[in-house]
């Protein structure tokens, strides 16, 4: 069955949303349950993470291409390179190198 | 706390690098909405009405292998957790005296960047500081994305799989710097990047479908992390080291104490 893009988008906006204003509206305290803020801060670089890898090397035309575009890509965020000219760098070594490809 | 009017008009100020930002990663993202079938007008809509990278993607990814709509939504739930922790922490930034819907409002644009630059604030957040932002920033993010979607059909594929690659810069330039900081991050996204080779290659456990293998694995690994390294700081400072890939960060928050010290 092919599902519906109208209900995905309406999923998305909504339950982003509500993880966004809930906390805002109802938890006026700071949280104070410990594993729950562990949880909360170390999700991110997990999902992220396990969404990078092996994603990065099969996005590309050839795997040597997004390996090699992978590793120039945490030398420079390693190194200090901002947001955007990681993300920039990655896809300028990509076309470099699938044109000798 | 700034006039109205001055804080509106910091907030466009501090907004327009964060535009410039999200419009190319945007763009990134919107030859993903194209992969999985999106129009350039549904793909708009998606990041004008969710403003995250790491969701939408996941959400798009979604799409394109026909997901379940329970599967979806606990995605987005998973992969946009940390604007939970971002939100709370900015509860505690509102003034008591401030008009309940302007939690309402405030709410829609809690981003990494947004959220940055708004608890650097000094003193309590005058909702019209990340509204300015967001002004610009929204429009950024969202034609970023239309344009994406368009002239992904224009550009050559060998323009197209370069481009594919952005995205995954941006992520891995969030997670790196922390990971250098920190052993115990280092150790998870290293950990992370090694299970999900292993669960995506692995004869038996690769039939996961791609969406729950990142729930299960982001869940599994972020709670034994927990429970093995508790964190002592409080949200705030973690918060900090979530933003810390923007290199203009420190920058903004300095210039905004000034502003307010001349004020």
């Amino acid at each position: 069955m092919k599902h519906n893009i109208y209900v995905y988008m309406i999923i998305m906006a909504a339950v982003t949303y509500l993880i966004r204003v809930l906390p805002l509206t109802l938890i006026r305290k700071e949280i104070k349950n410990n594993f729950v803020r562990s949880f909360l801060y170390y999700v991110p670089y997990v999902t992220l993470s396990v969404m990078t890898f092996p994603a990065i090397i099969e996005a590309t035309n050839s795997p040597a291409a997004g390996v090699v575009a992978f590793i120039v890509a945490i030398l420079l965020a390693w190194f200090g390179a901002g947001l955007l000219q990681v993300s920039v760098l990655a896809c300028v070594t990509v076309y470099i190198i699938e044109l000798f490809l | 706390m700034w006039t109205n009017r001055q804080a509106f008009r910091n907030g466009i100020r501090d907004g327009i690098p964060i535009a410039l930002g999200y419009f190319a990663v945007a763009f990134t993202l919107g030859i993903v909405a194209k992969s999985a079938g999106f129009t350039a007008v549904s793909a708009a809509i998606v990041s004008a009405t969710n403003l995250a990278s790491a969701g939408q993607y996941a959400g798009f990814t979604l799409v394109r292998d026909n997901a379940a709509y329970i599967e979806m939504a606990i995605m987005i739930l998973v992969t946009n957790a940390r604007y939970m922790l971002m939100s709370s922490a900015l509860s505690q930034k509102f003034d008591p005296s401030t008009p309940f819907f302007h939690r309402l409002l405030v709410g829609y644009g809690v981003t990494d960047e947004i959220f940055g630059i708004s608890i650097g604030v000094p003193g309590k957040l005058n909702p019209l500081y990340p509204y300015g932002a967001l002004l610009v920033a929204v429009p950024g993010w969202t034609l970023g994305t239309f344009f994406g979607v368009v002239m992904g059909n224009i550009l050559p594929g060998r323009v197209v799989s370069a481009l594919s690659v952005g995205l995954y810069g941006m992520f891995i330039a969030i997670i790196i710097p922390p990971s250098r900081k920190s052993k115990v991050i280092l150790g998870l996204t290293s950990i992370s990047m090694v299970l999900s080779a292993l669960f995506t290659y692995m004869p038996l456990i690769s039939g996961i479908p791609s969406g729950f293998r990142v729930i299960l694995l982001t869940v599994a690994i972020s709670a034994a992390a927990s429970i093995l390294f508790p964190i002592k700081d409080d949200p705030y400072h973690a918060d900090d080291h979530a933003t810390d890939a923007i290199p203009d960060e420190t920058h903004q928050k300095d210039t905004i104490r000034s502003t307010d010290h001349e004020a």
